[in-house]
C-alpha cells in the first residue's frame, strides 16, 4: 500500500480531479493561482481598513484639544486597562490558526491522493481523518464567544464604547476584526458544506486553501491589534 | 469637419481668453498689504497658464484640421511609436514650469503663514457660529476671559453668544461687538474660533481666507492698507445659514480706532 | 480574408446561461454585468442632472414657486448640492466608465472569456445597485436628504442637530457610500485578478490597450482608496449614533451641549481626501485611456508614446495618493506641510501634460476620420487642457487664500470630471454600441449632441471661473445677502440659461441610444477597422467572448498604417508584423 506525503503537489495540467475535470475547465493549478491572487488582492483593502484606524488611533492619542473655558491645550488619554481574557483568547485563534494549517495540509493531502490514485496499480490506504476544519471552527466559535466576553468585562468595569477615546478605539478594533473574522468561520461552515454537497476535493482544496491564508491573516492582524492597543500608548 | 472643429475650438479658446484679459470679472481690488505680491502671482501663474492654454487649443485645432482624411490626396501618415527624445524634454519642461511657479511663492506663504503675528500687532478674536460672526477685543487689561460653552446663549447676542465667564476677571473689560473695527496700516492678529462647525472666515478685498474650526484656536493675521468697508463672508458649508453668515470689517484711521475703542471699553466700566 | 490567430479553447468554467433570470438578471456574464452598470448610471445621471437643473433655477430665481415641487428653501438647496454631488461621483463616474465599459471589454481586450470570478463580479453589481437604492431613498426619509455636501465634512455631518436632512437622511447617506464601497472593492478584485492572470498567450502587459491599462490602475487605486472611505463612513456612524467622539470636539448646536468632545474635524477630512483625491484620478484614468484608444484608431496611428503613456497612467496613479493635503490648504492644517503638499500637486500636473503632448503627437501626421467617437475624444482633449490649466491656481497656496470655496473650484472639477470625463463616456458609447448591440448610431444625431455639447458646457463652466476670481463662494443657496454678489447674478443667468440648452441636448443622445438599439442599420464585426481584440469576434459577442477559441497576440494595440503592410490596420493576433517597436 503507497501512502502520499501531505506536501505533494499538483502541478501537471494533463491530471483531472474531480468536478472541476471537464474539458472546458481550467485546470486545478490555474484555479489554485488565482484564487489565492484573488485572496491577496482582497487582503489589500482589508489592510487599508485598519491602516486608516490605526492612523486615526495614533492621530488621537497625541491630539491636544482645546478647553473652550481655559483657552489652553490639554491632552485627555487616558489608556484602557485590557482584559486579561483577551491573552486566552490569543492563544485559542494562534492554536485555530495551527489546526487550521493542518486541515489545509490534510486536503491537500488528499488531492495528492487522488491523482495518484489514476495512476494504476497504485491504491491509497484509507487512513482515519481527524476532522481538522470542525476543529478550528469550533475554536473560531470560542474566539469570537471570548470576544464578546471580554466586551461584557469592560463594560462592567465602566468602558463603554464612548466613555473614552481609548475605550472607543478598543471596542472599534477588536470589533471590526470580529467581524472579519466571522467571515473567516462563514467561510469554513462553506468549506464543510461543500464537502456535504459532494463537491469534488479539488474544489474543496481550493476553497480551504485560500480560507487558511485568510484565517492565518486574521490571527495575524489581531496580534497587531493588541500590540497597537497594548503598547501604543 | 475639420475645419468646424478648428473653429469652434478657436472660437472658444479666444472667446474665453478675452473675458480673461479683459478682466470683465476679475479679483476685486485688494486693499492689504499682501495684495501686491499675491495679485503679482496671480498674473504670473495667469500669464503663464494662459500661454500654454491658448497654444494647446490652437495646436489642437490646427491639427485636427490640416491631417484630416482629404480621400486619395491625403498624405502618408507619419507612422511612429513615439519619440523618447521629446518625452525627456517635454516632461523637464513641464516639471520647472510647474514646480518653479510654486517654489517662487515660498517667501510669500511664508510671510502669510509660517511668521506669526508681531507683538505691535491688534489682536481680535474672530468667533463663527450658526450663523453669525462675532469679534471680541481684549479690553485695557490685554487679556481675553474665559469662555464657556454652558453660557452660551446666542439669542442674546454680544457677550451672552460667547458664552463669557462673567466670573473671570479679565472678562469683564472686553468689548464684543457683530462688526470687526480695526485700524489701517496696523497688524491685525486675527484669533479664529468656531462654536459648532467648521466655518471659514474669507475677506475677499484682503485676500484673507482661514477656516474657524472647532476645538481650535487658530492665529493668523494681515495688514489692511486701505480704510473703508469689506464685506466678511463664511466660506466654509456651515448649514442652511451659510449664503447669509455675512459681516463687516471696517477699516479706519488708528485716531478713529482708538475712540472708537475707548467709548466701547467704557460702556464696560 | 486576414487570418487571425486563434488557438485551441481557453477552458471556460460554466455553460452559457439559460431562462431570463440567469441570462439576464443575475448574469454571470461580465458582458451582461457591463451593461447592468452601464444603466445603471444612465439611471443616476438623469437624477444628478435633473438636481443640477433646480440647483441653477434656485440660484437665479431664488423666491419661485416650482410646479410639483414649491419653494426651494436655502436647505433644500443644499440637499440638491449634496446629493448631486455623490449621486455623480459615484453612481456615474465610478460606475459607467469602470463598472460599465470596463466589465464589458477588458476581458475581451485581453483575450480572455470572462473576469476571473463571475459570481463575485454578480454581487458586486447588485451590491452597487442596492447602494443607489439607498442613497436615493435618503429623499424620502424623515427630515429628507442631507445637507452637508459630497464632502461630508464634521463636525456638520455628525451632529443629527446641525440641520435639516442631517437625521436619518444623512445616516442612510453614510450606509450608502459604505455599500457602495463594499460593491466597487469587489469590483476592483476582478479587474485586477483577471489582468494579472488572464491575458490570452501573446498578450503581454506592454501590448495590453491603454485603456486596459486604464483600467487596471483605476482598479489598483480603488482598492487602496475604498477601504479608506469605509473606515472615514464607520467612524461618523459611531460618532452621529453611538455618541463617540472621533470627529467632534466640544461643542454647542442650538446652545446646547451635545455631550461630543476632544475630536478632530480634521481627522475626517484626512480620511475622506486620502479617499477624495485618488478618487478623481479614478474617474478621469478610463476617460483617459479611451482618449489614447480613440485617437490613436480614428488617425489611423499608433499612439504617440506608448511606454510614456503607461509610465504616465501609473504617475498619476501613484502621485494621486500623496497629493490629498491640497484640498485643506485653509483647513487649519500647518502651513509647512501644505507646502509640501502643494508641490507634490504641481508635480501631478507632469503626467497629466505628458498624456496631453502625446495626445497631440497622435493626430500630428494622421488621417483623421470624425466619426462621432473620435469627435468626443478631440473634445475630451479641448475639455481636459482646459480643466487641467486651472488646476495650478489652485495648487498654489497663496492663490489658493483666495480662490478656494469659491465658484473656481467647481469651475476646474466640473470642466475635468463633469465634462471630460463625461465625454470620455460618450465617446465609449458611440465606439462600442456596435459591438454590444449589433447595430450603428445615427451620425447626424451624435453630431448635433456633440456641437450642442461642447458649446453648452464651455458655456456653463467657463463662465464659473470668472465668477469664482471675483469671489463667489461655493454652496450659497442664493446671492440676495452680499451686496457684492449682486453683481454677478447677471453671470449666473447665462450659466443657467447655458445649463437649459446642454441639459436639452442630451435627450438627442438618449433619443439615438434607444432608438438604435432597436431600429440603427446593422453593424459589421469591425465597423471603425480598428485592431483590438474585442474587434477579431463577432457582433455582439458570443458568451465565452470568442466562439470556443482563444486569440493568441502577436502585435501591439496600435498598429495602424504600418509601413509594407496590405492595408491600413493590423489586428493583434494577426500574423507578427516587420516593424519594430
Amino acid at each position: 500500500m503507497a501512502s502520499f506525503s501531505t506536501t505533494a503537489t499538483v502541478e501537471d495540467p494533463r491530471i483531472s480531479l474531480g468536478e472541476g475535470a471537464r474539458a472546458d475547465s481550467p485546470d486545478y493549478a490555474t484555479r489554485l493561482r488565482r484564487a489565492r491572487l484573488g485572496l491577496l488582492v482582497a487582503l489589500t483593502p482589508v489592510i487599508m481598513l485598519f491602516v486608516s484606524f490605526s492612523s486615526a488611533y495614533v492621530v488621537r492619542q497625541g491630539l491636544p484639544t482645546l478647553d473652550p473655558r481655559t483657552n489652553q491645550l490639554v491632552r485627555d488619554w487616558i489608556p484602557v486597562t485590557l482584559p486579561k481574557l483577551l491573552l486566552i483568547n490569543t492563544g485559542v485563534l494562534i492554536l485555530s490558526s495551527l489546526f487550521m494549517e493542518l486541515a489545509r495540509l490534510q486536503i491537500k493531502g488528499r488531492v495528492a491522493g487522488v491523482l495518484a490514485a489514476e495512476v494504476p496499480e497504485v491504491s491509497i490506504s484509507d487512513q482515519v481523518r481527524i476532522p481538522w476544519l470542525a476543529v478550528t471552527l469550533l475554536l473560531g466559535l470560542v474566539f469570537l464567544f471570548g470576544q464578546w466576553t471580554a466586551w461584557r468585562q469592560l463594560a462592567a468595569n465602566g468602558f463603554y464604547v464612548a466613555t473614552t477615546p481609548s475605550s472607543s478605539f478598543v471596542y472599534l478594533l477588536t470589533g471590526t476584526h470580529a467581524v472579519h473574522l466571522m467571515g473567516g468561520v462563514l467561510a469554513l461552515f462553506v468549506a464543510g458544506m461543500a464537502s456535504l454537497l459532494r463537491r469534488s476535493v479539488a474544489t474543496r482544496s481550493i476553497v480551504v486553501d485560500v480560507t487558511a491564508w485568510y484565517w492565518h491573516f486574521m490571527a495575524g492582524l489581531w496580534i497587531y491589534i493588541l500590540c497597537l492597543l497594548e503598547f501604543a500608548s | 469637419m475639420g475645419l468646424i472643429l478648428l473653429v469652434v475650438i478657436w472660437l472658444i479658446t479666444f472667446i474665453s481668453t478675452y473675458f480673461f484679459i479683459a478682466k470683465t470679472w476679475w479679483l476685486p481690488v485688494g486693499a492689504s498689504a499682501s495684495t501686491a505680491g499675491i495679485d503679482h502671482h496671480f498674473t504670473t501663474t495667469f500669464i503663464l497658464m494662459g500661454i500654454v492654454f491658448v497654444a494647446a487649443q490652437v495646436a489642437l485645432g490646427y491639427l485636427v484640421w490640416n491631417y484630416r482624411d482629404r480621400g486619395s490626396s491625403s498624405s502618408k501618415v507619419a507612422y511612429s511609436h513615439g519619440n523618447t527624445t521629446l518625452e525627456v524634454v517635454w516632461t523637464l519642461l513641464t516639471t520647472i514650469l510647474f514646480v518653479g511657479l510654486n517654489l517662487a511663492t515660498y517667501n510669500l506663504w511664508a510671510a502669510e503663514r509660517f511668521d506669526p503675528a508681531g507683538a505691535n500687532a491688534v489682536r481680535v478674536e474672530v468667533t463663527g457660529m450658526q450663523f453669525a460672526w462675532y469679534f471680541r477685543y481684549p479690553g485695557p487689561d490685554g487679556k481675553f476671559g474665559a469662555t464657556n460653552p454652558e453660557l452660551e446663549d446666542a439669542s442674546a447676542g454680544g457677550e451672552a453668544a460667547l458664552g463669557l465667564d462673567p466670573k473671570d476677571p479679565a472678562s469683564k473689560d472686553d468689548v464684543v461687538t457683530g462688526t470687526m473695527v480695526v485700524p489701517v496700516n496696523r497688524e491685525i492678529e486675527v484669533i479664529l474660533r468656531a462654536h459648532d462647525v467648521i466655518h471659514s472666515f474669507f475677506i475677499p478685498q484682503m485676500r484673507f481666507k482661514q477656516d474657524a474650526v472647532p476645538g481650535l484656536a487658530i492665529h493668523m493675521h494681515f495688514t489692511a492698507i486701505q480704510t473703508g468697508d469689506y464685506e466678511i463672508l463664511c466660506a466654509e458649508l456651515c448649514g442652511l445659514g451659510h449664503y447669509k453668515m455675512h459681516g463687516m470689517l471696517k477699516v479706519v484711521s488708528q485716531d478713529e480706532y482708538d475712540k472708537w475703542l475707548a467709548a466701547r471699553e467704557a460702556e464696560k466700566q | 480574408m486576414a487570418t487571425h490567430d486563434f488557438a485551441a479553447q481557453e477552458p471556460h468554467a460554466h455553460a452559457a446561461p439559460q431562462g431570463f433570470i440567469r441570462k439576464w438578471v443575475f448574469s454571470l456574464d461580465h458582458k451582461v454585468i457591463g451593461l447592468q452598470y452601464y444603466f445603471l448610471a444612465l439611471a443616476a445621471v438623469f437624477v444628478g442632472m435633473f438636481l443640477s437643473l433646480l440647483m441653477r433655477i434656485h440660484l437665479i430665481w431664488p423666491t419661485a414657486t416650482l410646479p410639483l415641487l414649491g419653494d426651494i428653501k436655502p436647505e433644500t438647496y443644499l440637499t440638491l448640492v449634496t446629493m448631486h454631488g455623490t449621486i455623480m461621483v459615484f453612481f456615474v463616474l465610478t460606475t459607467a466608465p469602470q463598472g460599465g465599459f470596463g466589465n464589458y471589454f477588458l476581458p475581451i481586450q485581453i483575450g480572455a472569456p470572462d473576469m476571473a470570478f463571475p459570481v463575485l463580479n454578480m454581487l458586486s453589481f447588485w451590491t452597487t445597485f442596492l447602494g443607489f437604492i439607498v442613497m436615493i431613498a435618503a429623499f424620502f426619509v424623515a427630515g429628507g436628504a442631507p445637507l452637508h455636501g459630497w464632502t461630508g465634512y464634521a463636525p456638520l455631518s455628525a451632529l443629527q442637530s446641525a440641520g435639516p436632512g442631517e437625521g436619518l437622511g444623512a445616516d442612510l447617506w453614510i450606509a450608502s457610500i459604505a455599500i457602495f464601497c463594499i460593491g466597487a472593492l469587489m469590483g476592483a478584485l476582478n479587474f485586477i485578478t483577471t489582468t494579472l492572470d488572464m491575458r490570452a498567450k501573446g498578450m503581454t502587459m506592454m501590448r495590453m490597450p491603454l485603456t486596459v491599462w486604464a483600467w487596471f490602475v483605476t482598479a489598483i487605486l480603488g482598492l487602496l482608496a475604498f477601504g479608506v472611505l469605509l473606515s472615514a463612513g464607520i467612524l461618523l456612524l459611531m460618532d452621529r449614533n453611538l455618541g463617540t467622539s472621533f470627529f467632534v470636539p466640544l461643542v454647542t448646536i442650538n446652545g446646547q451641549l451635545t455631550g461630543h468632545k476632544g475630536g478632530s474635524p480634521l481627522l475626517w477630512q484626512h480620511l475622506f481626501w486620502f479617499f477624495g483625491h485618488p478618487e478623481v484620478y479614478i474617474a478621469i484614468l478610463p476617460a483617459m485611456g479611451m482618449c489614447s484608444q480613440l485617437l490613436s484608431v480614428f488617425s489611423r496611428k499608433p499612439i504617440f508614446g506608448y511606454k510614456a503613456m503607461v509610465y504616465a497612467i501609473l504617475g498619476i496613479g501613484f502621485l494621486g495618493f500623496m497629493v490629498w493635503g491640497h484640498h485643506m490648504f485653509m483647513s487649519g492644517m500647518s502651513p509647512y506641510t501644505a507646502f509640501a503638499f502643494s508641490i507634490m500637486t504641481m508635480g501631478i500636473g507632469v503626467p497629466s501634460a505628458i498624456k496631453t503632448f502625446n495626445w497631440l503627437g497622435t493626430l500630428w501626421g494622421g488621417r483623421i476620420r470624425f466619426a462621432s467617437p473620435m469627435l468626443f475624444a478631440i473634445g475630451f482633449v479641448s475639455l481636459f487642457v482646459s480643466g487641467g490649466i486651472s488646476g495650478p491656481f489652485l495648487a498654489q497656496p497663496v492663490l489658493d487664500i483666495q480662490l478656494h470655496d469659491t465658484a473656481f473650484v467647481p469651475a476646474h472639477f466640473h470642466l475635468i470630471m463633469g465634462v471630460a470625463s463625461i465625454f470620455g463616456i460618450f465617446a465609449a458609447t458611440y465606439y462600442w454600441f456596435p459591438k454590444m448591440f449589433g447595430r450603428m448610431m445615427n451620425e447626424s444625431l451624435a453630431r448635433w449632441h456633440f456641437f450642442i455639447s461642447l458649446i453648452g458646457t464651455y458655456a456653463v463652466f467657463m463662465p464659473m471661473h470668472y465668477a469664482g476670481m471675483a469671489g463667489q463662494p461655493r454652496r450659497y443657496s442664493q446671492f440676495t445677502e452680499v451686496h457684492y454678489l449682486a453683481g454677478l447674478i447677471p453671470l449666473n443667468k447665462f450659466i443657467t440659461f447655458a445649463a437649459f440648452v446642454t441639459i436639452a441636448g442630451q435627450l438627442i443622445f438618449v433619443v439615438n441610444l434607444f432608438w438604435s438599439m432597436f431600429k440603427g442599420p446593422k453593424a459589421s464585426d469591425n465597423p471603425w477597422e480598428a485592431t483590438t481584440l474585442e474587434w477579431t469576434t463577432a457582433t455582439p459577442p458570443p458568451h465565452d467572448n470568442f466562439g470556443g477559441k482563444t486569440p493568441v497576440v502577436h502585435n501591439g494595440p496600435y498598429e495602424y498604417n504600418v509601413p509594407g503592410a496590405p492595408r491600413d490596420y493590423v489586428m493583434q493576433n494577426d500574423p507578427e508584423i516587420e516593424a519594430a517597436h
